[in-house]
């Protein structure tokens, strides 16, 4: 009986192996190809051989140029401009509102109901008189970005503050004489460093991918240039488009790694990849 | 218990003494969020709700509800939605498989990890860039279409499908799978194997354990990322703008076109209009799916 059961055990271990063998196969297969293609294409010569003429001539090509420094600029401005905003507000409420936490929720994961592409409807007007009335400037753009990056930043900084006790600690700055700002700065912030560079690292790749807002808005940022280039000369576009893919998978990677090195436990409720409702923003 | 219930005791005596002006004061540390929150996320939502009552001539009008019988607005509906059906499907199917297969390895293993981080990116990253991945390898100058034509696989035979709804569901399976993987991994994790062996000591084979016990549990939870993986697709532009570019099959596109029409046909109203059947449809789809969420907690 017990022989029968451990080989059965065993058969099923095996199958279970050579089933998730197929599937990661499979799934690298699906995932590597494209992306290896990509630089398979961005390196192609005229006669077969490999040549990085694509990726040197990027530089010719102002109008990409001036979107990529667009994107990164409008990347963090967006990121400094959510920290300012988000983090003392969610200390604030923490400690003082606490009646007001599921509104602030509430608010915060909004964006994720309303989809990009029916926000930007709301926003045109706004950006037609913010435009001839304040400024016409590609980095207008920040506002938005900030409303589109809230729900991920604000699950970052909510499992940060959550692994902490802030309500203890700022009342032990407090009674030794700190200033509010003092203990945002010198107390919260070393706290939650953590939560804050995952919220970062979150919005900068999120807004180096954003292409409907701007797109809807006639801005040219780097998503839009990518697709506009890409009808003139895919090459070129391609090498930029692998460029931007490989630079937000360095960030988003570094958010599981960096810190899951420093403290485990709280890493694991730092990282948001994957932890509590998803919300994807691909499309 | 009375250690635990003194500071409760001691707040509410304490706080009718520093009265309204302490309460006023507080509140001023959350102005700012929400007058940002106000403007650039309430306002523009507002203004699409509002909006959509209006003509061109600032007049009110149900005309651009009307309008959303126009045939081609319709079939768009028609569109969006079977395109997201079958990607949802499609999507929860294979990521369930792959996140099946990540969380019968080593909960910290490197593999792990880097799956999840990966899918993180692929999830949330640019559908330009991933429509451009999906250009260079199976496009017509792409390697893998290269290499089948030259083994006497022409798969564009009857034409370049990667620019038409087929194409453009493939690529939003690129991105679709690594969402189900990061909504499913959570679900699957709360399986115990304690299960499997209650089921193997009381007869059952692996048919009855997944017919009887892991099925059941895990189908709420698997239906429910259906929903999102709808709603993600249904609200997707970037992807299928960056590839078909000829008309406008889906509602993302219909909106855009409405809302800054190149040839000078703008019509902001039924932009709106578009925009708010849009968010109908995607709020109730989300509203199922946090009910179902809540019914998957009772077990996972």
């Amino acid at each position: 009986m017990a022989v029968a059961m451990r080989s059965v055990q065993r058969t099923r271990r095996i199958k279970l192996q050579v089933f998730r063998i197929v599937v990661f196969a499979l799934a690298a297969v699906f995932f590597l190809i494209p992306l290896a293609a990509m630089v398979e294409f961005s390196t192609r010569g005229i006669n077969g051989e490999r040549t990085l003429e694509y990726w040197t001539s990027i530089v010719q090509y102002p109008d990409m140029i001036k979107a990529i420094i667009a994107s990164v600029q409008l990347a963090l401005i967006t990121s400094v401009a959510m920290l300012v905003l988000l983090v003392p507000t969610m200390v604030w409420v923490r400690l003082k509102l606490p009646q007001l936490s599921r509104i602030v929720e509430f608010v915060c994961l909004l964006p994720l109901t309303i989809p990009a592409i029916v926000l930007v409807t709301g926003l045109f007007p706004m950006y037609i008189w913010l435009g001839t009335n304040v400024s016409d400037s590609i980095l207008t753009l920040a506002f938005a970005y900030v409303v589109l990056v809230l729900p991920y930043c604000y699950r970052a900084i909510d499992a940060g503050l959550g692994a902490i006790d802030v309500k203890t600690l700022s009342e032990a700055a407090r009674s030794l004489g700190a200033s509010w700002l003092t203990v945002m700065w010198r107390v919260i912030v070393p706290n939650i460093s953590n939560a804050i560079l995952n919220a970062t690292l979150l919005s900068v790749a999120l807004v180096l991918g954003e292409y409907t807002v701007a797109n809807v808005l006639l801005y040219s940022n780097l998503q839009v240039e990518l697709v506009h280039l890409g009808r003139a000369n895919a090459g070129v576009s391609i090498a930029v488009a692998v460029a931007s893919l490989m630079f937000a998978f360095v960030l988003l990677v570094g958010i599981a790694f960096v810190g899951g090195r420093r403290r485990r436990t709280q890493s694991e409720a730092v990282t948001n990849l994957g932890k509590g409702p998803v919300q994807g923003s691909a499309g | 218990m009375t250690v635990a219930g003194t500071p409760a005791v001691a707040t509410r005596v304490g706080r009718p003494l520093l009265g309204g002006r302490r309460f006023s004061l507080d509140w001023v540390g959350v102005l700012p969020f929400f007058a940002y929150v106000g403007i650039f996320l309430l306002l523009p939502t507002a203004v699409v709700g509002i909006g959509a009552f209006f003509n061109a001539d600032g007049s009110f009008t149900l005309d651009n509800y009307a309008h959303l019988s126009r045939s081609y607005v319709f079939k768009a509906t028609i569109t969006t939605t079977l395109l997201s059906l079958v990607t949802a499907l499609g999507g929860a199917f294979f990521g369930a498989l792959l996140a099946y297969a990540i969380v019968t390895g080593n909960p910290h293993g490197m593999l792990r990890r880097l799956v999840v981080s990966a899918s993180g990116v692929l999830a949330q990253f640019g559908g330009v860039t991933l429509a451009f991945a999906f250009i260079a390898s199976i496009g017509s100058a792409g390697f893998v279409y290269l290499f089948a034509q030259s083994h006497g696989f022409d798969y564009y035979a009857h034409g370049i499908w990667l620019f038409e709804l087929s194409g453009v569901a493939l690529v939003y399976l690129y991105f679709q799978i690594p969402l189900m993987v990061l909504v499913f991994l959570p679900a699957l994790d709360g399986i115990k194997p304690q299960w499997r062996e209650a089921t193997e000591s009381l007869g059952g084979n692996t048919w009855h354990y997944w017919r009887y016990i892991a099925g059941p549990i895990l189908f709420p939870s698997f239906i429910g990322a259906v929903l999102l993986l709808f709603a993600n697709s249904f609200s997707a532009y970037a992807t299928v703008n960056a590839l078909i570019n000829q008309g406008s099959p889906v509602l993302s596109q219909q909106i855009a076109a409405a809302i800054s029409s190149e040839v000078g046909a703008a019509e902001p109203g039924f932009a709106k209009a578009i925009a708010i059947e849009m968010i109908v449809i995607v709020t109730v789809v989300t509203i199922l799916y946090t009910l179902l969420q809540r019914r998957t907690a009772r077990w996972l």
